[in-house]
Protein backbone atom coordinates (compact mmCIF):
# COMPACT_ATOMS: atom_id res chain seq x y z
CA UNK A 1 0.00 0.00 0.00
CA UNK A 2 1.19 3.29 -0.55
CA UNK A 3 -0.17 4.58 2.47
CA UNK A 4 1.66 2.98 4.70
CA UNK A 5 2.70 4.82 7.81
CA UNK A 6 6.30 5.16 9.32
CA UNK A 7 7.59 2.74 11.22
CA UNK A 8 7.56 2.89 15.36
CA UNK A 9 11.38 3.70 15.60
CA UNK A 10 10.58 7.12 13.78
CA UNK A 11 7.80 7.83 15.04
CA UNK A 12 6.27 9.03 18.47
CA UNK A 13 2.97 9.01 18.19
CA UNK A 14 0.43 11.58 19.51
CA UNK A 15 1.80 13.30 22.99
CA UNK A 16 -1.44 15.33 23.29
CA UNK A 17 0.47 18.83 23.93
CA UNK A 18 -0.98 20.73 20.76
CA UNK A 19 2.34 22.24 20.61
CA UNK A 20 4.86 18.91 20.39
CA UNK A 21 1.83 17.61 18.40
CA UNK A 22 2.21 20.62 15.53
CA UNK A 23 6.50 20.32 15.57
CA UNK A 24 6.13 16.71 15.05
CA UNK A 25 4.42 17.09 12.14
CA UNK A 26 6.68 19.38 10.85
CA UNK A 27 10.22 17.44 11.54
CA UNK A 28 10.47 14.98 8.52
CA UNK A 29 10.84 16.89 5.40
CA UNK A 30 8.69 14.04 3.68
CA UNK A 31 5.87 15.61 5.86
CA UNK A 32 6.63 19.21 5.47
CA UNK A 33 6.13 18.19 1.62
CA UNK A 34 3.31 16.81 1.52
CA UNK A 35 1.57 19.59 3.59
CA UNK A 36 3.40 21.59 0.89
CA UNK A 37 1.94 20.22 -1.40
CA UNK A 38 -1.21 19.58 0.13
CA UNK A 39 -1.88 23.48 0.82
CA UNK A 40 -0.87 24.04 -3.04
CA UNK A 41 -3.50 21.81 -4.37
CA UNK A 42 -6.31 22.52 -1.52
CA UNK A 43 -5.94 26.48 -2.83
CA UNK A 44 -6.02 25.10 -6.63
CA UNK A 45 -9.04 22.90 -5.86
CA UNK A 46 -10.79 25.49 -3.91
CA UNK A 47 -10.80 28.02 -6.89
CA UNK A 48 -11.31 25.87 -9.82
CA UNK A 49 -13.91 23.42 -7.99
CA UNK A 50 -16.29 26.97 -7.05
CA UNK A 51 -16.73 27.39 -10.79
CA UNK A 52 -17.14 23.81 -11.40
CA UNK A 53 -19.82 23.92 -8.89
CA UNK A 54 -21.00 27.13 -9.84
CA UNK A 55 -21.54 25.70 -13.57
CA UNK A 56 -22.89 22.93 -12.45
CA UNK A 57 -19.85 20.62 -14.34
CA UNK A 58 -19.41 17.92 -11.44
CA UNK A 59 -20.06 15.16 -13.88
CA UNK A 60 -17.65 16.64 -16.45
CA UNK A 61 -14.76 17.11 -13.45
CA UNK A 62 -15.37 13.75 -12.00
CA UNK A 63 -14.78 12.36 -15.36
CA UNK A 64 -11.78 14.14 -15.88
CA UNK A 65 -10.58 13.38 -12.63
CA UNK A 66 -10.79 9.29 -13.75
CA UNK A 67 -9.17 10.43 -17.16
CA UNK A 68 -5.72 10.98 -15.11
CA UNK A 69 -5.99 7.50 -14.24
CA UNK A 70 -5.30 6.01 -17.41
CA UNK A 71 -2.99 9.03 -18.36
CA UNK A 72 -0.21 7.75 -15.37
CA UNK A 73 -0.95 3.78 -16.55
CA UNK A 74 -0.03 4.77 -19.86
CA UNK A 75 3.12 6.97 -18.66
CA UNK A 76 4.30 4.06 -16.80
CA UNK A 77 3.60 1.37 -19.78
CA UNK A 78 5.62 3.94 -21.78
CA UNK A 79 8.35 4.97 -19.55
CA UNK A 80 8.07 7.95 -19.48
CA UNK A 81 7.23 10.49 -16.47
CA UNK A 82 4.33 10.00 -14.82
CA UNK A 83 3.61 13.90 -15.42
CA UNK A 84 3.61 13.67 -18.78
CA UNK A 85 0.49 11.55 -19.08
CA UNK A 86 -1.39 12.76 -16.52
CA UNK A 87 -1.10 16.37 -18.29
CA UNK A 88 -1.39 14.82 -22.16
CA UNK A 89 -4.58 12.57 -20.73
CA UNK A 90 -6.32 15.33 -18.74
CA UNK A 91 -5.84 18.23 -21.27
CA UNK A 92 -7.08 15.46 -23.87
CA UNK A 93 -10.21 14.31 -21.68
CA UNK A 94 -11.00 18.44 -21.34
CA UNK A 95 -11.03 18.96 -25.64
CA UNK A 96 -12.99 15.69 -25.81
CA UNK A 97 -15.23 17.29 -22.94
CA UNK A 98 -15.43 21.10 -24.43
CA UNK A 99 -16.63 19.04 -27.62
CA UNK A 100 -19.45 17.00 -26.10
CA UNK A 101 -20.87 20.14 -24.64
CA UNK A 102 -20.41 22.22 -28.00
CA UNK A 103 -21.90 19.70 -30.07
CA UNK A 104 -24.98 18.53 -27.62
CA UNK A 105 -28.06 18.24 -28.21
CA UNK A 106 -29.91 17.27 -24.90
CA UNK A 107 -28.79 16.99 -21.11
CA UNK A 108 -29.60 13.17 -21.69
CA UNK A 109 -27.19 12.92 -24.96
CA UNK A 110 -24.67 14.88 -23.53
CA UNK A 111 -24.63 12.70 -19.84
CA UNK A 112 -24.12 9.26 -21.98
CA UNK A 113 -21.46 10.75 -23.77
CA UNK A 114 -19.77 12.08 -20.57
CA UNK A 115 -20.79 8.42 -19.01
CA UNK A 116 -19.00 6.55 -22.32
CA UNK A 117 -16.10 8.38 -22.21
CA UNK A 118 -15.16 8.09 -18.41
CA UNK A 119 -15.84 4.03 -18.55
CA UNK A 120 -13.75 4.16 -22.09
CA UNK A 121 -11.16 6.14 -19.66
CA UNK A 122 -10.91 3.69 -17.00
CA UNK A 123 -11.10 0.46 -19.22
CA UNK A 124 -8.08 1.92 -20.90
CA UNK A 125 -6.60 2.39 -17.41
CA UNK A 126 -7.26 -0.98 -15.99
CA UNK A 127 -6.00 -2.47 -19.50
CA UNK A 128 -2.28 -0.48 -19.27
CA UNK A 129 -2.45 -1.49 -15.85
CA UNK A 130 -2.19 -5.43 -16.98
CA UNK A 131 -0.13 -4.74 -19.46
CA UNK A 132 2.11 -2.98 -17.49
CA UNK A 133 3.19 -5.69 -14.65
CA UNK A 134 4.02 -4.14 -11.76
CA UNK A 135 -0.24 -4.23 -10.78
CA UNK A 136 -1.07 -4.09 -7.55
CA UNK A 137 0.80 -1.45 -5.50
CA UNK A 138 0.78 0.64 -8.09
CA UNK A 139 -3.01 0.93 -9.33
CA UNK A 140 -3.37 1.29 -5.69
CA UNK A 141 -1.41 4.64 -5.56
CA UNK A 142 -2.62 5.57 -8.57
CA UNK A 143 -5.95 5.63 -7.56
CA UNK A 144 -5.83 6.51 -3.89
CA UNK A 145 -2.52 8.69 -4.30
CA UNK A 146 0.05 8.60 -2.02
CA UNK A 147 1.19 12.03 0.05
CA UNK A 148 4.41 10.31 1.60
CA UNK A 149 7.29 10.76 -0.25
CA UNK A 150 6.70 13.66 -2.58
CA UNK A 151 10.04 15.24 -3.53
CA UNK A 152 10.44 19.09 -3.27
CA UNK A 153 11.42 18.89 -6.90
CA UNK A 154 7.31 17.63 -7.28
CA UNK A 155 6.49 20.57 -4.70
CA UNK A 156 8.06 23.28 -7.06
CA UNK A 157 6.51 22.04 -10.88
CA UNK A 158 2.74 22.10 -8.18
CA UNK A 159 3.46 25.48 -7.43
CA UNK A 160 4.18 26.81 -10.88
CA UNK A 161 1.37 24.44 -12.50
CA UNK A 162 -1.06 26.23 -9.19
CA UNK A 163 -0.07 29.87 -10.02
CA UNK A 164 -0.53 29.70 -13.74
CA UNK A 165 -4.20 27.69 -13.23
CA UNK A 166 -4.99 30.15 -10.24
CA UNK A 167 -3.99 32.94 -12.30
CA UNK A 168 -5.52 31.92 -16.06
CA UNK A 169 -8.85 31.80 -13.41
CA UNK A 170 -8.48 35.47 -11.94
CA UNK A 171 -7.29 36.69 -15.27
CA UNK A 172 -10.76 35.31 -16.94
CA UNK A 173 -13.32 35.79 -13.04
CA UNK A 174 -15.71 38.31 -14.44
CA UNK A 175 -16.26 37.04 -18.17
CA UNK A 176 -16.15 33.47 -16.73
CA UNK A 177 -18.71 34.63 -13.68
CA UNK A 178 -20.90 35.91 -16.01
CA UNK A 179 -21.28 33.21 -18.59
CA UNK A 180 -21.53 30.70 -16.07
CA UNK A 181 -24.78 32.84 -14.13
CA UNK A 182 -26.36 33.65 -17.37
CA UNK A 183 -24.49 32.33 -20.82
CA UNK A 184 -27.36 33.69 -23.17
CA UNK A 185 -27.26 37.63 -21.52
CA UNK A 186 -23.52 36.53 -21.26
CA UNK A 187 -23.32 35.83 -25.37
CA UNK A 188 -25.34 38.46 -26.00
CA UNK A 189 -23.43 40.81 -24.35
CA UNK A 190 -19.97 40.17 -26.41
CA UNK A 191 -18.53 37.54 -23.79
CA UNK A 192 -16.58 34.30 -25.69
CA UNK A 193 -18.97 31.56 -24.33
CA UNK A 194 -17.76 28.42 -25.57
CA UNK A 195 -13.76 29.58 -25.47
CA UNK A 196 -14.08 30.89 -22.01
CA UNK A 197 -15.99 27.02 -21.23
CA UNK A 198 -12.96 25.33 -23.14
CA UNK A 199 -10.68 27.40 -21.62
CA UNK A 200 -12.15 26.45 -18.08
CA UNK A 201 -12.46 22.64 -18.76
CA UNK A 202 -8.68 22.71 -19.50
CA UNK A 203 -7.80 24.69 -16.42
CA UNK A 204 -10.16 22.18 -14.52
CA UNK A 205 -7.90 19.44 -16.72
CA UNK A 206 -4.84 20.88 -15.57
CA UNK A 207 -5.96 21.26 -11.98
CA UNK A 208 -6.84 17.76 -11.80
CA UNK A 209 -3.94 16.29 -13.13
CA UNK A 210 -1.61 18.00 -10.59
CA UNK A 211 -4.01 17.04 -7.81
CA UNK A 212 -3.98 13.42 -8.53
CA UNK A 213 -0.74 13.36 -8.48
CA UNK A 214 -0.95 13.40 -4.99
CA UNK A 215 -4.48 12.24 -3.90
CA UNK A 216 -4.87 10.03 -6.72
CA UNK A 217 -7.21 9.78 -9.06
CA UNK A 218 -10.11 8.50 -7.44
CA UNK A 219 -9.77 10.86 -4.50
CA UNK A 220 -9.49 14.60 -6.80
CA UNK A 221 -12.91 14.83 -6.56
CA UNK A 222 -13.70 14.87 -2.98
CA UNK A 223 -11.60 18.14 -2.49
CA UNK A 224 -12.68 19.67 -6.19
CA UNK A 225 -16.51 19.48 -5.14
CA UNK A 226 -17.43 19.14 -1.48
CA UNK A 227 -15.60 22.51 0.20
CA UNK A 228 -17.00 24.05 -3.02
CA UNK A 229 -20.49 22.81 -2.40
CA UNK A 230 -20.39 23.66 1.52
CA UNK A 231 -19.14 27.65 0.36
CA UNK A 232 -22.48 28.00 -2.29
CA UNK A 233 -24.41 26.80 0.56
CA UNK A 234 -22.93 29.30 2.40
CA UNK A 235 -23.08 32.80 0.55
CA UNK A 236 -24.00 33.47 -3.17
CA UNK A 237 -21.08 36.30 -2.87
CA UNK A 238 -18.84 34.88 -5.48
CA UNK A 239 -15.31 36.38 -3.91
CA UNK A 240 -16.91 35.10 -0.39
CA UNK A 241 -17.48 32.09 -1.97
CA UNK A 242 -14.51 31.00 -3.39
CA UNK A 243 -12.36 32.44 -0.20
CA UNK A 244 -14.66 29.96 1.66
CA UNK A 245 -14.10 27.21 -0.63
CA UNK A 246 -10.23 27.66 -0.18
CA UNK A 247 -10.34 27.94 3.59
CA UNK A 248 -12.61 24.86 3.73
CA UNK A 249 -10.73 22.47 1.49
CA UNK A 250 -7.10 23.81 3.33
CA UNK A 251 -8.74 23.19 6.37
CA UNK A 252 -10.11 19.69 5.66
CA UNK A 253 -6.40 19.21 3.78
CA UNK A 254 -4.22 19.95 6.64
CA UNK A 255 -6.45 18.21 9.56
CA UNK A 256 -6.76 15.18 7.14
CA UNK A 257 -2.39 15.27 6.58
CA UNK A 258 -2.21 15.49 10.34
CA UNK A 259 -4.67 12.95 10.97
CA UNK A 260 -3.43 10.45 8.86
CA UNK A 261 0.23 11.21 10.03
CA UNK A 262 -1.04 10.68 13.91
CA UNK A 263 -2.86 7.02 12.53
CA UNK A 264 -2.94 3.83 10.36
CA UNK A 265 -5.31 4.84 8.36
CA UNK A 266 -5.48 6.75 4.98
CA UNK A 267 -5.52 10.45 3.88
CA UNK A 268 -7.77 10.12 1.63
CA UNK A 269 -10.38 8.51 4.21
CA UNK A 270 -10.17 11.24 6.62
CA UNK A 271 -10.27 14.19 3.89
CA UNK A 272 -13.63 12.78 2.71
CA UNK A 273 -14.95 12.23 5.75
CA UNK A 274 -14.11 15.63 7.37
CA UNK A 275 -15.10 17.55 4.42
CA UNK A 276 -18.31 15.86 3.91
CA UNK A 277 -19.06 16.25 7.19
CA UNK A 278 -19.08 19.73 7.02
CA UNK A 279 -21.14 20.38 4.41
CA UNK A 280 -24.32 17.47 6.36
CA UNK A 281 -23.40 20.48 8.21
CA UNK A 282 -23.94 23.22 6.98
CA UNK A 283 -26.89 21.40 4.75
CA UNK A 284 -28.47 20.80 8.33
CA UNK A 285 -28.17 24.22 9.76
CA UNK A 286 -29.33 25.62 6.77
CA UNK A 287 -32.43 23.44 6.86
CA UNK A 288 -33.40 24.40 10.79
CA UNK A 289 -32.52 28.05 10.17
CA UNK A 290 -35.28 28.29 7.14
CA UNK A 291 -37.70 26.16 9.27
CA UNK A 292 -37.27 28.51 12.34
CA UNK A 293 -37.93 31.38 9.96
CA UNK A 294 -40.68 29.74 8.78
CA UNK A 295 -42.25 29.11 11.74
CA UNK A 296 -41.49 32.71 12.93
CA UNK A 297 -43.65 34.14 10.18
CA UNK A 298 -46.28 31.95 10.80
CA UNK A 299 -46.50 33.16 14.28
CA UNK A 300 -46.30 36.86 12.94
CA UNK A 301 -48.89 35.84 10.98
CA UNK A 302 -51.16 34.82 13.40
CA UNK A 303 -50.07 37.71 16.02
CA UNK B 1 -14.50 -21.65 -26.60
CA UNK B 2 -17.54 -22.87 -25.46
CA UNK B 3 -15.71 -26.09 -24.11
CA UNK B 4 -14.34 -24.39 -20.44
CA UNK B 5 -17.35 -24.48 -18.12
CA UNK B 6 -15.24 -20.77 -17.10
CA UNK B 7 -15.83 -19.59 -20.10
CA UNK B 8 -19.43 -21.26 -20.38
CA UNK B 9 -20.67 -18.96 -16.89
CA UNK B 10 -19.09 -16.07 -17.92
CA UNK B 11 -21.17 -16.24 -21.34
CA UNK B 12 -24.47 -16.88 -19.32
CA UNK B 13 -23.72 -14.79 -16.77
CA UNK B 14 -22.20 -11.66 -18.99
CA UNK B 15 -25.78 -11.97 -21.17
CA UNK B 16 -28.04 -11.56 -18.56
CA UNK B 17 -26.29 -8.90 -16.82
CA UNK B 18 -25.86 -7.17 -20.59
CA UNK B 19 -29.72 -7.83 -20.75
CA UNK B 20 -30.56 -5.94 -17.26
CA UNK B 21 -27.56 -2.96 -17.99
CA UNK B 22 -29.14 -2.09 -21.61
CA UNK B 23 -32.89 -2.23 -20.14
CA UNK B 24 -32.13 -0.03 -17.22
CA UNK B 25 -29.36 1.95 -19.25
CA UNK B 26 -31.88 3.13 -21.51
CA UNK B 27 -33.74 4.74 -19.17
CA UNK B 28 -31.11 5.82 -17.24
CA UNK B 29 -29.91 8.36 -20.31
CA UNK B 30 -33.62 9.10 -20.91
CA UNK B 31 -33.50 10.87 -17.46
CA UNK B 32 -30.17 12.16 -17.98
CA UNK B 33 -29.36 10.20 -14.61
CA UNK B 34 -25.93 8.53 -15.73
CA UNK B 35 -24.00 10.45 -13.03
CA UNK B 36 -26.20 8.73 -10.36
CA UNK B 37 -24.73 5.36 -12.04
CA UNK B 38 -22.01 6.63 -12.01
CA UNK B 39 -21.83 7.04 -7.94
CA UNK B 40 -23.32 4.15 -7.39
CA UNK B 41 -20.52 2.59 -8.77
CA UNK B 42 -18.29 3.99 -6.33
CA UNK B 43 -21.03 2.94 -3.51
CA UNK B 44 -20.82 -0.72 -4.65
CA UNK B 45 -17.16 -0.74 -4.53
CA UNK B 46 -17.40 0.43 -0.76
CA UNK B 47 -20.04 -1.83 -0.16
CA UNK B 48 -17.74 -4.57 -1.53
CA UNK B 49 -14.77 -3.69 0.44
CA UNK B 50 -17.04 -3.33 3.63
CA UNK B 51 -18.23 -6.90 3.13
CA UNK B 52 -14.79 -8.39 2.86
CA UNK B 53 -13.33 -6.08 6.22
CA UNK B 54 -16.83 -8.09 7.91
CA UNK B 55 -15.80 -11.16 6.52
CA UNK B 56 -19.08 -11.18 4.64
CA UNK B 57 -19.83 -12.32 0.97
CA UNK B 58 -18.82 -9.36 -1.17
CA UNK B 59 -21.47 -10.32 -3.25
CA UNK B 60 -24.13 -9.27 -0.60
CA UNK B 61 -22.16 -6.28 0.60
CA UNK B 62 -22.33 -4.97 -2.88
CA UNK B 63 -26.14 -5.51 -3.71
CA UNK B 64 -26.84 -4.02 0.34
CA UNK B 65 -24.78 -0.96 -0.53
CA UNK B 66 -25.59 0.11 -4.31
CA UNK B 67 -29.97 -0.55 -3.34
CA UNK B 68 -29.51 1.68 -0.29
CA UNK B 69 -27.17 4.07 -2.10
CA UNK B 70 -30.15 4.13 -5.05
CA UNK B 71 -32.89 4.98 -2.25
CA UNK B 72 -30.55 8.00 -0.55
CA UNK B 73 -30.21 9.06 -3.67
CA UNK B 74 -33.97 9.31 -4.45
CA UNK B 75 -34.85 10.67 -1.09
CA UNK B 76 -31.77 13.95 -1.29
CA UNK B 77 -33.65 14.93 -4.52
CA UNK B 78 -36.25 16.89 -5.35
CA UNK B 79 -38.80 14.61 -7.41
CA UNK B 80 -36.79 11.71 -6.79
CA UNK B 81 -33.82 13.19 -8.73
CA UNK B 82 -30.54 14.41 -6.79
CA UNK B 83 -28.76 17.29 -7.95
CA UNK B 84 -24.97 16.56 -9.04
CA UNK B 85 -23.59 18.07 -6.16
CA UNK B 86 -25.50 16.38 -3.00
CA UNK B 87 -24.75 12.83 -5.35
CA UNK B 88 -21.03 14.21 -5.78
CA UNK B 89 -20.26 15.41 -2.22
CA UNK B 90 -21.84 12.01 -0.88
CA UNK B 91 -19.90 9.49 -3.38
CA UNK B 92 -16.79 11.26 -2.74
CA UNK B 93 -17.26 10.64 0.69
CA UNK B 94 -18.24 6.84 0.22
CA UNK B 95 -14.73 6.56 -1.89
CA UNK B 96 -12.91 7.56 0.85
CA UNK B 97 -14.48 5.29 3.14
CA UNK B 98 -14.26 2.33 0.16
CA UNK B 99 -10.41 3.54 0.89
CA UNK B 100 -10.55 3.08 4.39
CA UNK B 101 -11.99 -0.32 4.33
CA UNK B 102 -9.32 -0.87 1.83
CA UNK B 103 -6.81 -0.43 3.74
CA UNK B 104 -8.07 -1.98 6.96
CA UNK B 105 -8.32 -5.10 4.47
CA UNK B 106 -5.24 -5.23 3.30
CA UNK B 107 -3.20 -4.84 6.57
CA UNK B 108 -5.90 -7.33 8.33
CA UNK B 109 -5.34 -10.04 5.88
CA UNK B 110 -1.59 -11.05 6.39
CA UNK B 111 -1.56 -13.23 3.62
CA UNK B 112 -1.38 -10.94 1.39
CA UNK B 113 -4.98 -11.11 -0.94
CA UNK B 114 -4.77 -7.15 -1.91
CA UNK B 115 -6.53 -8.50 -4.67
CA UNK B 116 -10.18 -8.38 -3.30
CA UNK B 117 -9.71 -4.53 -4.15
CA UNK B 118 -9.43 -5.06 -7.57
CA UNK B 119 -11.46 -7.61 -7.87
CA UNK B 120 -14.70 -5.51 -6.98
CA UNK B 121 -12.89 -2.61 -8.75
CA UNK B 122 -12.80 -4.05 -12.08
CA UNK B 123 -14.66 -7.34 -12.00
CA UNK B 124 -13.73 -10.94 -12.43
CA UNK B 125 -15.59 -12.67 -14.52
CA UNK B 126 -14.15 -15.37 -15.48
CA UNK B 127 -13.97 -16.02 -12.30
CA UNK B 128 -17.67 -17.13 -11.93
CA UNK B 129 -18.99 -20.60 -10.13
CA UNK B 130 -22.14 -21.83 -11.29
CA UNK B 131 -23.66 -20.86 -8.02
CA UNK B 132 -22.87 -17.51 -8.65
CA UNK B 133 -24.25 -17.59 -12.72
CA UNK B 134 -27.77 -19.04 -11.10
CA UNK B 135 -28.08 -16.05 -9.02
CA UNK B 136 -26.96 -13.27 -11.13
CA UNK B 137 -29.41 -14.73 -13.91
CA UNK B 138 -32.40 -15.29 -11.41
CA UNK B 139 -31.43 -11.12 -10.37
CA UNK B 140 -31.45 -10.14 -14.15
CA UNK B 141 -34.75 -11.51 -14.87
CA UNK B 142 -36.26 -10.28 -11.77
CA UNK B 143 -34.62 -6.56 -12.29
CA UNK B 144 -36.03 -6.97 -16.50
CA UNK B 145 -39.19 -7.94 -15.17
CA UNK B 146 -39.96 -5.61 -12.72
CA UNK B 147 -38.66 -2.59 -15.00
CA UNK B 148 -40.86 -4.18 -18.20
CA UNK B 149 -43.81 -3.64 -15.49
CA UNK B 150 -43.24 -0.14 -14.74
CA UNK B 151 -41.70 1.06 -18.36
CA UNK B 152 -45.02 2.61 -19.41
CA UNK B 153 -45.35 5.06 -16.61
CA UNK B 154 -41.92 5.51 -16.08
CA UNK B 155 -41.52 6.56 -19.42
CA UNK B 156 -44.46 8.74 -19.47
CA UNK B 157 -42.78 10.38 -16.07
CA UNK B 158 -38.98 10.21 -17.49
CA UNK B 159 -40.47 12.10 -20.89
CA UNK B 160 -42.81 14.98 -19.01
CA UNK B 161 -42.47 14.22 -15.40
CA UNK B 162 -45.23 17.90 -14.60
CA UNK B 163 -48.06 16.09 -17.21
CA UNK B 164 -47.21 12.41 -15.67
CA UNK B 165 -47.80 14.09 -12.28
CA UNK B 166 -50.85 15.89 -13.07
CA UNK B 167 -51.87 12.72 -15.03
CA UNK B 168 -52.05 10.76 -11.10
CA UNK B 169 -48.68 8.58 -12.22
CA UNK B 170 -47.02 8.18 -9.00
CA UNK B 171 -43.74 10.18 -9.97
CA UNK B 172 -41.78 10.68 -6.36
CA UNK B 173 -42.32 6.75 -6.07
CA UNK B 174 -41.57 5.28 -9.17
CA UNK B 175 -38.66 7.45 -9.47
CA UNK B 176 -37.55 6.53 -6.06
CA UNK B 177 -38.12 2.85 -7.53
CA UNK B 178 -36.04 2.66 -10.76
CA UNK B 179 -33.28 4.37 -8.82
CA UNK B 180 -33.33 1.16 -6.14
CA UNK B 181 -33.56 -0.96 -9.64
CA UNK B 182 -30.50 0.83 -10.89
CA UNK B 183 -28.52 -0.18 -7.40
CA UNK B 184 -29.48 -3.81 -8.21
CA UNK B 185 -28.18 -4.00 -11.96
CA UNK B 186 -24.62 -2.22 -11.00
CA UNK B 187 -24.51 -4.59 -8.35
CA UNK B 188 -24.91 -7.11 -11.20
CA UNK B 189 -22.85 -5.68 -13.53
CA UNK B 190 -19.99 -4.86 -10.99
CA UNK B 191 -19.85 -8.91 -10.86
CA UNK B 192 -18.85 -8.65 -14.67
CA UNK B 193 -16.84 -5.77 -15.24
CA UNK B 194 -16.37 -4.19 -11.80
CA UNK B 195 -17.18 -1.04 -9.52
CA UNK B 196 -15.43 1.19 -11.63
CA UNK B 197 -16.24 0.03 -15.42
CA UNK B 198 -20.26 -0.60 -14.99
CA UNK B 199 -21.02 2.93 -16.21
CA UNK B 200 -19.78 2.10 -19.51
CA UNK B 201 -22.43 -0.75 -19.63
CA UNK B 202 -25.35 1.02 -18.55
CA UNK B 203 -24.26 4.53 -20.78
CA UNK B 204 -22.81 3.58 -23.77
CA UNK B 205 -25.01 1.00 -25.87
CA UNK B 206 -27.90 3.31 -24.30
CA UNK B 207 -26.52 6.26 -25.15
CA UNK B 208 -25.73 4.56 -29.09
CA UNK B 209 -29.76 3.83 -29.02
CA UNK B 210 -31.03 6.84 -28.38
CA UNK B 211 -28.75 8.39 -31.42
CA UNK B 212 -30.21 5.76 -33.39
CA UNK B 213 -34.12 5.94 -32.77
CA UNK B 214 -36.48 8.02 -31.13
CA UNK B 215 -38.86 5.01 -30.30
CA UNK B 216 -38.89 4.29 -27.39
CA UNK B 217 -39.33 0.54 -28.06
CA UNK B 218 -36.70 0.08 -30.67
CA UNK B 219 -34.71 2.13 -28.69
CA UNK B 220 -34.86 -0.75 -25.38
CA UNK B 221 -34.13 -3.32 -27.56
CA UNK B 222 -31.21 -1.78 -29.98
CA UNK B 223 -29.99 -0.39 -26.23
CA UNK B 224 -29.76 -4.67 -24.59
CA UNK B 225 -28.41 -5.73 -28.33
CA UNK B 226 -26.00 -3.36 -27.99
CA UNK B 227 -25.25 -4.00 -24.45
CA UNK B 228 -25.18 -8.07 -24.58
CA UNK B 229 -23.36 -7.76 -27.90
CA UNK B 230 -20.43 -5.93 -26.21
CA UNK B 231 -20.36 -8.58 -23.56
CA UNK B 232 -20.10 -11.37 -26.29
CA UNK B 233 -17.54 -8.99 -28.28
CA UNK B 234 -15.59 -8.21 -25.15
CA UNK B 235 -15.33 -11.75 -23.80
CA UNK B 236 -14.62 -13.34 -27.33
CA UNK B 237 -11.54 -10.73 -27.75
CA UNK B 238 -10.49 -11.56 -24.03
CA UNK B 239 -10.34 -14.90 -24.43
CA UNK B 240 -8.36 -14.88 -28.35
CA UNK B 241 -6.17 -12.17 -26.25
CA UNK B 242 -5.22 -13.63 -22.53
CA UNK B 243 -3.56 -10.55 -21.80
CA UNK B 244 -6.52 -8.85 -22.60
CA UNK B 245 -8.33 -8.37 -19.02
CA UNK B 246 -12.08 -9.28 -20.02
CA UNK B 247 -13.80 -5.99 -18.67
CA UNK B 248 -11.87 -3.55 -20.26
CA UNK B 249 -12.51 -5.24 -23.29
CA UNK B 250 -16.39 -5.30 -22.88
CA UNK B 251 -16.16 -1.33 -22.27
CA UNK B 252 -14.17 -1.06 -25.11
CA UNK B 253 -16.60 -2.99 -27.42
CA UNK B 254 -19.58 -1.06 -25.95
CA UNK B 255 -17.83 2.26 -26.38
CA UNK B 256 -16.76 1.82 -29.74
CA UNK B 257 -20.30 0.53 -30.55
CA UNK B 258 -21.19 3.91 -29.40
CA UNK B 259 -18.69 5.85 -31.51
CA UNK B 260 -20.43 4.00 -34.53
CA UNK B 261 -23.62 5.19 -33.59
CA UNK B 262 -22.12 9.14 -33.44
CA UNK B 263 -20.56 8.54 -36.57
CA UNK B 264 -22.98 7.14 -38.10
CA UNK B 265 -25.91 9.75 -37.05
CA UNK B 266 -23.91 12.81 -37.44
CA UNK B 267 -24.21 14.15 -40.84
CA UNK B 268 -28.27 13.71 -40.19
CA UNK B 269 -28.06 14.97 -37.16
CA UNK B 270 -26.64 18.39 -38.32
CA UNK B 271 -29.36 18.58 -40.97
CA UNK B 272 -32.28 17.72 -38.47
CA UNK B 273 -30.90 19.46 -35.53
CA UNK B 274 -29.48 22.85 -36.42
CA UNK B 275 -27.68 24.12 -33.66
CA UNK B 276 -29.46 25.85 -31.06
CA UNK B 277 -28.63 29.43 -29.53
CA UNK B 278 -28.38 27.97 -26.55
CA UNK B 279 -26.22 24.89 -27.16
CA UNK B 280 -23.24 25.62 -25.53
CA UNK B 281 -24.75 26.42 -22.03
CA UNK B 282 -22.84 24.59 -19.76
CA UNK B 283 -24.08 21.69 -17.80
Amino acid sequence: MATVMPEAAVFQGLSWNPLTDVQQLFTYPFMVNALAAGTIVAVMAGVTGWFMVLRRQTFAGHTLSVIAFPGAAAASLAGLPLAVGYFGFCGLGALALAGIAGSRRSLSAESAAIGALQALALALGFLFVTLYHGVLNGLDSLLFGTFLGITTQQVVVLLAVAAAAVGLVAIAARPLFFASVDADVARAGGVPVSALGFGFLLVLGLSVAETSQITGALLVFALLVTPAATAHQLTARPALGIALSVALALAVTWLGLALAYFSIYPVGFYITSLSFGLYVLVRLGRALGRRRRATARLALRAA
Amino acid sequence: MFAHEFMRNALIAGSFVGLACGLVGYFVVLRAQVFAGDALSHVAFTGGLAAAVLGLNILAGVFAATILGGIVMGLLGDKARADDVTIGSLFAWTLGLGVLFLTIFTTQDSAGNGTAGVRVLFGSIFGLSAADVRTSVVLAVLACAILLAIARPLLFASLDNAVAAAQGVPVRVLGLGFLALLGLVAAQATQAVGALLLLGLLAAPAGAAHRLTANPYRGLLLSTLFSVGSIWIGLTLSYAFPTLPPSSMIIAAAVGIYLLALATTIPRARAVWPRPANANVAA
